[in-house]
């Protein structure tokens, strides 16, 4: 399998590490209270089907990636870089 | 018995061998198997379960009775399929399962026995009594189970592993894959062509048809001429394409040296990972036996293989051949033989209205149902509808049709599709993303429809690539119809086997159905059918058409079990090829390693790293002599140890003190240039991640060390936090652990030596503690840092990596000059024990900031990660914290995994009060010392308790003690 990495193109999937869902990127005011805490840090999507996940290439450039990939067909739709995903988030409030 | 004039066999080149001891000769261009036909040795094996006499059923791949083992010694191969041998001279092959000898052997017992040995007897034989299961039942089955051995030596032959990319791969080289790889070719695209066989052409060089006006075979030797003429195209024979992945790859088995001695320094074999855009399959049929009363002698084999043996290597399997079918295929056999001048003793069709062009008796409507022979087949019993009747043969060519091999697109979970005109299953279209059957594989039977659809699905593909196919020029070729009537179970008395290799019978099917495992998942995993070697490839259909029968079910309803890779076995040595001994992880050596090593210092693993223990002097006996001596020079004159492998990160940016800020739990934007301070970092879950030192290089420029444990796992987090929670931070982040070497000078002299070095002397003012800067040594830019993990007085000095050889060097003598030496981790460990330093012994990912005693350094000034559920209830309060531990009296002996006990009372779990993590033997202090956690244990200094290592059997009194042994107010570390 290959991701396409945004800043080195095609690589090998042994290049990446996946760390899992990407709603990791949506980190809660630290006073935001116990239970979105929690939410945050222990409960995850599991879809059968699309999912958006940050993978981190690390036999590579660095660069942690919001990867799309069907959970089912095991088919990567996409790949962008995280930093502009989050840029986009926060610019979008 | 040889045929003159047949065969693809090179008759001027003779081959010696050796089989079950005996020596025979063959010809080049033989397999194992065909040269043991040719003379005349039927018996090859004997059956896994009963031991029954066994000879070779197919030609090909898929064969589950000729199995043997090649060579001896350490590089013995079991379980080799004979008619996948090439022959080679001096090649010696043995018969596997069988003892005393494949003529005589012991366990024939269990064929006489088989009332007992019924499918699922070992669910319901050895249930009882319960102790027998371990030391009676148990070693008895494991004996008798297996096949092959393997020597049980390291094997030293060499294995490898190789990558190839290409726009399609074809898989097999029979009439479709020659056809489709041509045109591929021919459009431009990067092609490569696998098949297990060493010769192109698949069934074309087993079969006497012609194609476009000449011999198949040779049509196919021109197209293989062709190919070769074709830069963009590559051909791998002897590679069989074992599996189907996801996103367009595939795996292979090329045997490189199975054919003859191993060229120099070439592997055996080589496991390929092909990625590739689209696939062909093209692996065409294989033809499945009926199922019929002692169907399992050797003499009975396919239709398909006696002719294999007899066009392609010249080979009559028997003297007096009968053909058995249920299709018009199995003719082709008996008209082959005949033109080869092979008697053919008759022709039995189990479909009522045939006609066949030979001479010999033709029997419609009639099948074979029983045989007779101990070793080899001597007589079968024919139905003929109106009586049954012996004829005396010592061959039977049997053919229940063919199916295709659909395996590899199953290999991602597709289910084949019933389809009655050929009465078997074909592949769902689609059902591996970008592979295309063609061919027999996808049901065609026809050498003419074969070809056309092999032309049809290359052109479709060049079109999707992008490129135009030529028009295709179909050869002309036979375009017969394919005509069959299903026989799967043509009775008669006795057992009649569907699966030859693991001993399924017709019998077991239908038992399992009638005791309710009448799903075929079910039924596969009771009686074991298709779970050999094989993986059923001779007995699927037929066994679940049987199973179909036994529930009133359709085949289509009953369905398939799932074919999964490898498509034939692939050895593990193969798959695991350079990954043994040092090939199983990297090494990462330190620039002192050569000088380290020359010192006789006995090496540890730190993760990858490898690092001295201790570096032993004439005299000492015991690396303890050596360790206490090592921390004897620290604490009284000066040591020398390379630290390089701790974690550097370089972080340079406006924003680097804010990004430190967020990461770490304490401060860092206020450090002062030229400072160093200790940093704890958590993970977002409140636990502790990592600890280390952070220098101020710069204004935007810092350098931040990590234990050598979580270099990488820090590296990662860092990325993690900056490019996707904080991206907004103008800072850059690399890791420089590898660009310098650096090493610890710790003692009270470490500064007379550094000084003796150093281009420009340092002193206190210069160099405070915690201070750090660029230096000079011996010419070379350095950085120094004054830090200590022993609570010496000490600094850490670096340079580039490459100088790092001859600075140690440099260092280690001038300590030597001062009385003291290079020290290793042993030393290392007891020296921050004693100061109660932590390492990832304590912080081993389950420990927060309040048990190691830090809770203090989590600012509640700034938000940073894992400070809010750092706080959260539960971790921090009532928690097991750091402690140190003494023993009560000084021979105490304290052992690291030992757990901690009240004084009265059991020393059970639920009175568990903490446990140790480092300990060591303090020549400072006299006696062993440790650290661990207990629970509140701040509060308890003093308290006695109980040690207590149920693994070992150890107790001691211990006395909870502060976690640092030497110089707590650390007058030493300023002095």
């Amino acid at each position: 399998m290959k991701i396409s990495c945004p800043i080195c193109g095609d690589r090998d999937i042994r290049e990446f590490t996946c760390m899992g869902h990407a709603s990791m990127l949506n980190r809660p005011d630290p006073h935001a209270g116990a239970k979105v805490w929690n939410e945050y840090l222990h409960n995850r999507e599991n879809p059968a089907g699309v999912i958006d996940e940050l993978w981190w290439h690390g036999q590579g450039c660095g660069a942690w990636l919001v990867v799309t990939r069907n959970t089912v067909t095991h088919e990567i739709l996409g790949a962008r870089l995280a930093r502009d995903v989050k840029k986009e988030m926060r610019d979008a409030g | 018995m040889r045929v003159d004039g047949k065969g693809r066999i090179d008759r001027s080149a003779t081959r010696s061998f050796s089989f079950a001891g005996k020596s025979y000769q063959g010809f080049a261009g033989d397999t194992l198997a065909s040269a043991l036909l040719a003379n005349d040795v039927r018996l090859m094996g004997r059956s896994f379960k009963y031991h029954r006499p066994r000879g070779v059923l197919t030609a090909g791949s898929e064969e589950p009775n000729a199995l043997v083992t090649i060579g001896s010694g350490a590089g013995q191969e079991p379980n080799v399929r004979a008619t996948m041998q090439e022959l080679y001279e001096g090649l010696e092959a043995r018969p596997q399962n069988a003892w005393p000898s494949l003529d005589w052997d012991v366990l024939e017992i269990n064929d006489l026995i088989s009332p007992f040995l019924s499918a699922g007897f070992y669910y319901k034989t050895f249930m009882w009594p319960k102790a027998f299961w371990e030391k009676v039942y148990e070693p008895f089955i494991r004996n008798a189970a297996g096949l092959g051995a393997l020597s049980g030596s390291d094997d030293a032959d060499k294995y490898d592993k190789a990558f190839a990319h290409c726009d399609v791969l074809v898989i097999g080289a029979g009439p479709a894959g020659l056809m489709a790889a041509r045109m591929l070719g021919l459009a431009g695209l990067d092609v490569i062509l696998a098949d297990e066989s060493w010769e192109l052409g698949g069934r074309l060089l087993s079969e006497t048809e012609e194609v476009g006006g000449q011999a198949g075979s040779d049509w196919a030797a021109g197209v293989a001429a062709d190919l070769g003429d074709m830069p963009n195209v590559r051909v791998m024979t002897r590679t069989t394409v074992t599996g189907a992945y996801d996103g367009g790859i595939f795996g292979a088995l090329e045997k490189v040296g199975h054919h003859g001695p191993v060229p120099n320094g070439a592997p055996r074999e080589t496991f390929w990972r092909i990625q590739t855009k689209r696939a062909v399959l093209a692996a065409g049929a294989l033809e499945r036996p009926i199922a019929f009363a002692n169907n399992d002698r050797p003499g009975v084999m396919t239709a398909g293989a006696v002719r294999t043996y007899l066009n392609r290597y010249g080979v009559a399997p028997g003297r007096k051949i009968a053909v058995f079918g249920n299709n018009d295929d199995a003719h082709r056999t008996a008209m082959d033989l005949q033109d080869a001048g092979v008697e053919v003793a008759a022709v039995i069709d189990s479909r009522d209205d045939v006609s066949v062009p030979v001479d010999a008796k033709v029997m419609a409507g009639a099948r074979v149902v029983g045989t007779k022979g101990r070793l080899g087949l001597r007589e079968i019993m024919i139905d003929t509808g109106r009586g049954v009747r012996p004829l005396q043969v010592d061959c039977l060519a049997v053919s229940g049709g063919w199916n295709p091999s659909v395996h590899l697109t199953c290999h991602m979970n597709g289910r084949p599709v019933w389809e009655p005109s050929i009465a078997s299953f074909v592949p769902t279209p689609g059902a591996v993303p970008g592979l295309v059957a063609c061919g027999s594989a996808a049901g065609d039977m026809a050498t003419a429809d074969v070809l056309a659809s092999a032309a049809r699905v290359a052109s479709d593909i060049a079109a999707d690539l992008g490129k135009s196919a030529p028009t295709a020029e179909l050869p002309e070729a036979e375009g017969h119809v394919y005509a069959i009537e299903p026989l799967w179970d043509a009775g008669g008395k006795g057992r009649a086997w569907l699966d030859f290799q693991n001993d399924v019978t017709t019998k077991d099917v239908r038992q399992a159905a009638k005791e309710n495992y009448a799903s075929v998942e079910h039924m596969k995993r009771y009686t074991t059918q298709g779970m050999a070697t094989d993986q059923g490839k001779n007995s699927n259909v037929a066994a679940l058409a049987v199973l179909a029968d036994a529930t009133g079910r359709g085949i289509p309803e009953t369905g398939t079990t799932t074919f999964r890779p490898p498509y034939s076995p692939v050895a593990l040595a193969a798959l695991g090829a350079g990954a043994k001994g040092k090939g199983f992880a990297p090494e990462r050596l330190t620039t002192s390693h050569a000088a380290t090593v020359a010192r006789n210092a006995p090496m540890i693993e730190a993760g990858l790293w490898y690092r001295p223990s201790y570096f032993p002097q004439a005299g000492e006996t015991t690396w303890r002599e050596s360790c206490d001596r090592e921390v004897g020079w620290v604490r009284d004159a000066v040591g020398v140890c390379d630290v390089s492998t701790l974690g550097k990160i370089d972080i340079q940016g406006p924003d680097a003190g804010a990004f430190l800020d967020f990461v770490y739990t304490n401060t860092f934007s206020t450090l002062k240039v030229g400072k160093v301070r200790y940093g704890l970092m958590l993970r977002e879950d409140g636990h502790v991640m990592d600890d280390g030192t952070c220098a101020r290089w710069g204004d935007t420029h810092f350098v931040m060390t990590t234990t050598t444990a979580a270099a990488g796992q820090v590296m990662k987090h860092l990325d993690y936090v900056h490019q996707c929670l904080r991206p907004d931070l103008d800072v850059s982040i690399v890791s420089a652990t590898e660009q310098w070497a650096q090493f610890a000078v710790a003692g009270p002299k470490s500064r007379d030596l550094l000084n003796a070095l150093l281009d420009a002397p340092i002193d206190n003012e210069s160099f405070p503690y915690m201070g750090c800067g660029p230096v000079s040594v011996a010419g070379v830019a350095g950085r120094l840092f004054r830090i200590s993990f022993s609570g010496e007085h000490a600094y850490e000095v670096a340079v580039p990596a490459r100088y790092g050889d001859s600075l140690f060097r440099m260092l280690v003598a001038q300590a030597e000059a001062l009385g003291g030496g290079a020290y290793g981790m042993e030393a290392l460990n007891v020296l921050r024990i004693e100061k109660g330093f932590i390492t990832h012994a304590e912080i081993h990912g389950r420990t927060t900031a309040f048990d190691i005693g830090m809770g203090r350094m989590v600012s509640s000034k700034k938000d940073c990660i894992g400070q809010t559920m750092a706080a959260r209830p539960g971790l921090v309060e009532d928690r097991e914290e750091l402690v140190g531990f003494r023993p009560a009296r000084p021979t105490g002996k304290l052992l690291a995994g030992a757990h901690i006990y009240p004084l009265d009372g059991d020393a059970v779990r639920e009175r568990d009060q903490g446990y140790i993590t480092s300990v060591a033997y303090s020549p400072t202090v006299g006696t062993d010392i440790a650290l661990g956690f207990v629970r509140n244990g701040r509060n308890r200094m003093g308290e006695k308790l109980r040690m207590m290592d149920h693994l070992r059997g150890e107790e001691t009194l211990v006395e909870l003690c502060d976690p640092v042994f030497v110089d707590p107010e650390g007058g030493r570390l300023r002095g």
